[in-house]
C-alpha cells in the first residue's frame, strides 16, 4: 500500500484500521513516527489515542501505559501481551490495570457495560453510598450550571457528610 | 467424605422425581462464577499458588450448609474414567476434567449442587433442577453464594460486577441454561426457524450430543450469553419466557404431527421400540436417536409415564465413561456397543408394546399454533 505518513512526508509503513466509536478509522505512519508514538504492535494499539482521545482515558489510579505491550499488572505480573494472546485476565486487579482495554473488549459483548445485579452483602452499603454520592455530585453540577446557589450549598453539605462517613467506614 | 462409587450409584435427584410437565424441558441449571480478590486466577496462577488458593476455598465450600458429608475430591485423585463420568453427568466441565493438582470438585450428595474449585474461575458453583425451574435453581445457588461471601473476599467492582477470568462472564457471572427435548420441532422441520429466533434474542443454542450442527437425540441447550448490564432477575425472566415459548411450540408440533400424520409417528416410535428392545449391538448415535423417539412416545401416551425418566436415565448411562464404569474396565468400541445394547435391553425388559390407542392429543389441535413472537 503506497502513500505517505499522516504525520510527516515519509513513506508510510504502518497502517492501522480500527473501529473507534462505531466508525472505521485509518491511520498511516512511517517507521520513525510509528516508533515515536509507541506503535510497536498495530493489533494492540489504541487508535483512539492517536486520533486525539476519542475514547476517554481511564480515570483513577491506572498506571499510564508506557508503550504498547510492556505494561503489567502489579498484582500478578500479567502483561498486555498476555491479554492479547489469551483474551483472559490474570487476576482481579488486572481489570484496574487494563481498564481501557477492558472497556474496548466489552463493547458489544453484553447487554450493557454497567453491572446492575447482585452485590456481595458487605459491599452493598458502600456501593449504595457511592451511588448516592455520584448522584449528588451530578445534581450539584446542574445546580451550579443553573446558578441555583442555595441548592448547591445544601448539596455540598450532604456530599461532605457522606464523604466523612466513607472515611470512617474505610478506617476500620 | 462420600466415595465416588456411592455418589454415582444413584441417579441424581434432578434425573428422577420430575413434575408433570417434564416432557419437553429435562433440566434447569444455574452456574455462578466467583473469584477471590487479588489472587491470581487459576489459569494464570502457578501450581503452588493454585494449591494455596485451594486451601482457602475448600474448607469454606465443604462447610456450606448444603454440603453434609459431600463428595469432595481433588481432580488429581480421580481416574480419567471417573472424571469423565462426572462430565457426562454435567457435574464438572470438560475443562475441569483436564485439570489435576490444585483443582477440586465438591458435590452435594444428591448431586443438585456441584462446585468446581479452581476451574477457569476460582469458584464455579452450579445448581441443577428437574424441569423448567430456573428460579428455584438460582435461589439455591445464590444461597450458597451468600454463605461463601461471608467467609471469602470476592473480587467485585461496582461497575463491572463480579470479576471473572474471561470478560464474557463479567457482571452477574451467571449462566442459566435448560436442556430441552425437541423431537416434534425436528420431525416437522421447524427446528431451524425456532432456534434462529432464539439466537436472535441473544440466547445461545447448541445440541447436547453430537458435533457441529448435528444434534443427536433431539436434545438442545438454551442459555444466556450476556452477563453484564442486566440483573439476574431480568436475565432469568427472559430465559424462562423464551424456553416456555419454545416448549409450547414443541407441544404444538407434537399435537400437529399426531393429527396430520399419526401413522408416521406410530411407525417411528414402534421401530424405535423394536430396535431398542431387541438390538444386540448398538452404537451411541443409533441409541440416542431411538431413545429420543421412545421418550416422545412416553410423553404422547404410547407407554406408561415412567418411560420418560427411564429414557433420561439411559441417556446418561449409555455414554462411554458410564459404560466403562459399569463394566469396570476399559472397553473397545465393539464391546462398548454390545454392552450398551445389553443395558438398554435389560432396562426396557418390562416395557409393554407401544399402544397408539392410549396416545393423547392435548388440545384438540384445531387452532393454528399461536404467534409467540419469537418465530
Ligand atoms: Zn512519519
Ligand atoms: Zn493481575
Amino acid at each position: 500500500m503506497a502513500g505517505s505518513c499522516d504525520y510527516c512526508d515519509k513513506e508510510a509503513k504502518v497502517h492501522l484500521t480500527q473501529l473507534v466509536g462505531g466508525q472505521v478509522k485509518k491511520v498511516a505512519l512511517c517507521d520513525s513516527c510509528a516508533a515515536e508514538k509507541g506503535v510497536t504492535d498495530p493489533t494492540g494499539f489504541a487508535l483512539a489515542a492517536l486520533l486525539g482521545g476519542e475514547s476517554a482515558p481511564a480515570p483513577g489510579p491506572t498506571p499510564k501505559p508506557s508503550s504498547g505491550g510492556s505494561r503489567s499488572c502489579p498484582g500478578c505480573g500479567f502483561t498486555l501481551d498476555d491479554l492479547k494472546r489469551i483474551r483472559r485476565f490474570g487476576c482481579s486487579r488486572c481489570y484496574e490495570t487494563f481498564r481501557e482495554e477492558v472497556s474496548r473488549m466489552l463493547s458489544g459483548m453484553h447487554k450493557g457495560v454497567q453491572h446492575c445485579g447482585k452485590v456481595p452483602e458487605g459491599l452493598m452499603e458502600q456501593f449504595q453510598r457511592n451511588k448516592r454520592l455520584e448522584d449528588l455530585r451530578q445534581r450539584l453540577e446542574h445546580a451550579i450550571d443553573a446558578e441555583n446557589y442555595e441548592e448547591a450549598a445544601g448539596l455540598r453539605d450532604e456530599i461532605r457528610r457522606l464523604d466523612s462517613q466513607e472515611a470512617e467506614a474505610g478506617s476500620d | 467424605m462420600m466415595r465416588f462409587s456411592t455418589l454415582v450409584k444413584h441417579p441424581a435427584d434432578w434425573m428422577v422425581g420430575r413434575d408433570a410437565d417434564d416432557g419437553v424441558v429435562l433440566t434447569s441449571r444455574i452456574r455462578l462464577a466467583r473469584n477471590l480478590d487479588g489472587v491470581s486466577f487459576p489459569g494464570w496462577a502457578t501450581k503452588e499458588q493454585r494449591i494455596e488458593t485451594l486451601g482457602t476455598l475448600r474448607p469454606a465450600v465443604e462447610g456450606l450448609d448444603c454440603m453434609k458429608e459431600p463428595f469432595s475430591q481433588e481432580l488429581e485423585d480421580l481416574s480419567s474414567v471417573q472424571k469423565q463420568v462426572l462430565v457426562e453427568r454435567h457435574l464438572i466441565s470438560r475443562e475441569h476434567a483436564a485439570r489435576s493438582e490444585g483443582s477440586a470438585a465438591v458435590i452435594e450428595r444428591r448431586q443438585s449442587i456441584a462446585i468446581m474449585l479452581n476451574e477457569e474461575d476460582h469458584l464455579r458453583m452450579q445448581s441443577i433442577r428437574p424441569g423448567l425451574m430456573l428460579g428455584d435453581a438460582y435461589a439455591a445457588v445464590s444461597e450458597v453464594d451468600d454463605q461463601l461471601a461471608d467467609q471469602l473476599e470476592y473480587a467485585f467492582d461496582p461497575e463491572l460486577g463480579y470479576l471473572t477470568t474471561c470478560p464474557t462472564n463479567l457482571g452477574t457471572g451467571l449462566r442459566g441454561s435448560a436442556m430441552l427435548h425437541l423431537p416434534g420441532l425436528v420431525l416437522s422441520d421447524q427446528i431451524g426457524q425456532v432456534l434462529q429466533a432464539v439466537n436472535k434474542i441473544g440466547l445461545a443454542v447448541r445440541g447436547i450430543f453430537g458435533e457441529g450442527t448435528e444434534s443427536l437425540g433431539n436434545l438442545f441447550q438454551i442459555s444466556n450469553q450476556s452477563t453484564l448490564g442486566e440483573s439476574e432477575e431480568t436475565i432469568l425472566r427472559r430465559l424462562d419466557r423464551v424456553i416456555s415459548q419454545v416448549a409450547t411450540h414443541e407441544r404444538n408440533a407434537r399435537d400437529k404431527l399426531m393429527e396430520d400424520d399419526p401413522d408416521m409417528v406410530c411407525d417411528k416410535i414402534g421401530r424405535a421400540y423394536g430396535v431398542l428392545r431387541h438390538a444386540w449391538v448398538i452404537d451411541s448415535k443409533e441409541a440416542l436417536n431411538h431413545l429420543s423417539l421412545l421418550r416422545l412416545g412416553g410423553d404422547l401416551g404410547f407407554f406408561d409415564d415412567e418411560v420418560v425418566s427411564l429414557c433420561d436415565a439411559l441417556l446418561m448411562d449409555i455414554q462411554p465413561a458410564h459404560l466403562q464404569m459399569h463394566k469396570g474396565g476399559s472397553l473397545g468400541p465393539e464391546e462398548r456397543d454390545a454392552i450398551r445394547a445389553e443395558i438398554v435391553r435389560s432396562r426396557l425388559q418390562c416395557l409393554g408394546h407401544p399402544d397408539s390407542h392410549t396416545a393423547k392429543t392435548r388440545n384438540g389441535g384445531e387452532e393454528p399454533p399461536p404467534d409467540l413472537g419469537i418465530a
